[in-house]
């Protein structure tokens, strides 16, 4: 589903990523951690399009296309979806305005009619029971107020909307506490298919508890250093990111 | 710049034709209105029009506007067409009492120029309240607007002719919102100048919309003055849609005076317009008083729009606020001027003042000047400034959900319009405005009627 192969990226200059390779299947829930500064967010925000960022070498496809050549809302369109580490309050849009225009955006991409408001409002009510989110929050202005838990949860709703094929989530389990991160992990569990993939990008073990990966990357100094099963994680809790500093420094 | 010495002979025109053709005119005009005609030519021939040395006119050139040899509309213009033919007010449910004033008069195709509404309120043309309420006319006219020092009011003063007159008694309420649409409609470039007074006597209630066209393509200059007077606990809401062309020259200076508990809101949507020049005039005269002024203006190519906005809190425990937005798009041009004035004893007043603008462009430049003169010493008063670009951030995180760059930006620029649009009470005309927003900021057409004359496009010297 996707390949990225040998990817380069860099920002005003310095080398962020310096030969990133990763495959994901359908069905699969891989994970990457790192120490900070490794790169694990400039690769999900590469994938998402951000264009702050240069490639400068290699290549992503993505279900055999190349990704690196799609507007970033191509790429939404597609089925690659990215939950952001820290999502943006936008005051005076709504949710439901935002995501009707997101979701018909999708359906026009795969040349499909606007979906009808009432099977629109079905829809939100369906996802919202799914991922356990409040009815006052999709009432609001898109994040506007939100916690760092209820701006979470938000993501994984706007997932649950959207059906991605890829899932790129973020650092979601920063600034969780135990509930939320039971809430949004659940709602990955329950979204996952045998057609999807989820890329779990954090920094602790402890959202691994909940969403068990089959596979774990340590990306660090820009390039994945080491890849294992989910054991990985917890050898890496147990002994910290300087057991993979040593080796490689 | 314009010079003093070209101003003296726009004066100098102004006078000719005040004491020739316009006084043959208006010779049957009552003494009290004379009186005022003999007052305010001479006001203005002391006060002149301002130019770029006036402090609050500092970004607009208003003696500029006047160079150009507009045809002065003293009269009635005579439509040979039918005018339900070429315009229809396009907000189908919007269910009101409409007026139209056509180049400055009333414009009545079945002669009927006054009326009394089941609720006791007159509503009709000001010349036929001049003759049929003289007592009613002579005791508010040109009341709040002597006081003002501004030469633009003075002009209009000078030649009150007509525009509307609305008189609502003592605890009436407005069945229905009245809907004024002020019309210009000539083949040749013409002049007008209106004047609309609006008394609500205390305890009243009213909602007017007032809706500025332009139906053909010709240069106008419009130079209008309202005066509405809220008494003891009346309630006004004022909402001032401007849809003129690229050609057009629009100026208008509203004054409100207050009296005690009575509460005024005044929305003015310019949508378009060549150059739009507002003065908002706002005297809170007693105690417990609320003003609240919003405005909005979505603004491009070469057009212009300043408001200026002045609130005399003469008197305690009164309320206002300001909210002016807008959204400058190509090489557009906007100012905001704003001032308010707590008087050394008008303790407990509570004044906000905001301006926010957003530039879609380098070009597009925008002057904003909110001013607070406090002379009390126990008051809550802000005010603020604010102009920048679309968060690119938000756009990211838009465009990452699949929003294309067009709708993600529609939607931002929407969100930050809709503050104003949402204060709009009238039903279907929030609902209507909401839509024109959208097609105005989607840059598709935004005339608000069934208009056959595309005059709002390829205009030369626009």
């Amino acid at each position: 589903m996707l390949k990225i192969e040998n990817l380069h990226a860099s920002i005003n200059g310095k080398e962020i990523l310096k030969g990133v390779n990763l495959e994901i299947n359908p069905g699969e829930v891989h994970a990457i951690m790192g120490p900070n500064g490794a790169g694990k967010s400039t690769l999900s925000s590469i994938i998402a399009g951000k264009e702050i960022y240069e490639v400068t070498a290699g290549k992503i496809t993505f279900d055999g296309i190349n990704l690196l050549e799609l507007a970033p809302e191509e790429r939404a369109c597609a089925g690659v979806f990215m939950g952001f580490q820290y999502p943006i309050e936008i005051p005076g849009v709504s949710m439901v305005n935002f995501m009707r225009t997101a979701v018909n955006e999708h359906r026009k991409y795969r040349g499909q009619e606007p979906l009808l408001a009432a099977d629109f409002l079905k829809l939100m009510r369906d996802k919202k029971a799914l991922v356990e989110i409040d009815s006052k929050l999709t009432n609001r202005s898109v994040n506007e107020g939100f916690s760092g838990g209820e701006k979470k949860k938000n993501e994984i709703f706007q997932m649950a909307m959207l059906e991605p094929k890829l899932a790129v989530l973020d650092e979601t389990d920063s600034g969780l506490d135990i509930d939320a991160l039971r809430i949004v992990a659940n709602g990955v569990n329950k979204l996952k298919t045998k057609d999807n993939a989820t890329i779990v990008i954090t920094h602790y073990q402890r959202l691994l508890d909940y969403i068990v990966p089959d596979f774990v990357h340590v990306l660090y100094q820009g390039k994945i250093v080491k890849t294992a099963g989910k054991e990985l994680a917890l050898e890496l809790e147990d002994k910290g990111y300087d057991w993979i500093k040593k080796q490689f420094d | 710049m314009i010079i003093k010495e070209e101003i003296k002979n726009i004066v100098s025109e102004f006078e000719a034709l005040h004491s020739g053709q316009f006084a043959s005119v208006v010779a049957a005009t009552p003494a009290f209105l004379k009186n005022i005609y003999n007052q305010s030519i001479a006001k203005f021939k002391s006060i002149g029009l301002p130019n770029r040395k006036n402090e609050n006119y500092k970004y607009l050139d208003i003696a500029n506007l006047f160079t150009k040899n507009y045809e002065k509309a003293i009269t009635p213009t005579q439509v040979k067409v039918d005018i339900n033919d070429i315009f229809k007010c396009d907000v189908p449910e919007l269910d009101t009492n409409a007026i139209i004033i056509l180049n400055g008069f009333y414009f009545s195709p079945d002669g009927n120029k006054i009326n009394t509404l089941p609720s006791g309120a007159v509503v009709g043309s000001l010349s036929q309240a001049i003759i049929d309420y003289p007592e009613l006319v002579e005791k508010y006219l040109n009341k709040s607007a002597e006081k003002s020092d501004e030469g633009l009011v003075a002009l209009n003063s000078a030649f009150i002719q007509d525009g509307v007159f609305i008189y609502v008694p003592k605890d009436a309420k407005l069945e229905k919102p009245l809907q004024i649409i002020h019309l210009m409609m000539e083949s040749k470039s013409i002049m007008a100048q209106h004047r609309n007074l609006f008394v609500f006597e205390e305890g009243s209630e009213g909602k007017v919309v007032i809706c500025d066209h332009s139906l053909s393509p010709s240069e106008f200059l419009t130079n209008s003055v309202s005066e509405i007077f809220a008494a003891e606990n009346a309630k006004i809401e004022v909402v001032r849609m401007q849809n003129e062309h690229n050609s057009s020259k629009q100026l208008t200076n509203t004054f409100i005076d207050q009296q005690k508990d009575s509460d005024v809101i005044i929305n003015t949507l310019t949508l378009h317009g060549g150059t739009v020049r507002n003065n908002l005039f706002v005297n809170l005269n007693d105690e417990g008083c609320q003003n609240r002024a919003y405005g909005l203006n979505l603004t491009d190519r070469n057009q212009q729009v300043d408001n200026y906005v002045y609130i005399n809190h003469a008197k305690p425990n009164c309320h206002s606020t300001q909210l002016y937005k807008g959204v400058l798009d190509d090489e557009a041009k906007g100012a905001f001027s704003g001032r308010i004035f707590v008087a050394p004893d008008a303790q407990k007043t509570e004044a906000f003042q905001n301006n926010n603008t957003m530039l879609l462009t380098d070009d597009a430049q925008m002057r904003s000047k909110p001013q607070l003169e406090i002379y009390a010493d126990d008051v809550k008063c802000s005010h603020g400034s604010t102009s920048g670009q679309l968060d690119e951030d938000a756009l990211f995180y838009m465009k990452a959900r699949g929003i294309g760059d067009k709708e993600a930006r529609m939607l931002l620029m929407f969100a930050f319009a809709h503050e104003i649009i949402s204060k709009i009470s009238v039903e279907p005309l929030f609902e209507r405005v909401n839509n024109l927003v959208e097609k105005r900021l989607r840059g598709e057409m935004s005339r608000c009627n069934n208009c056959m004359m595309a005059c709002d496009t390829n205009q030369k010297n626009n």
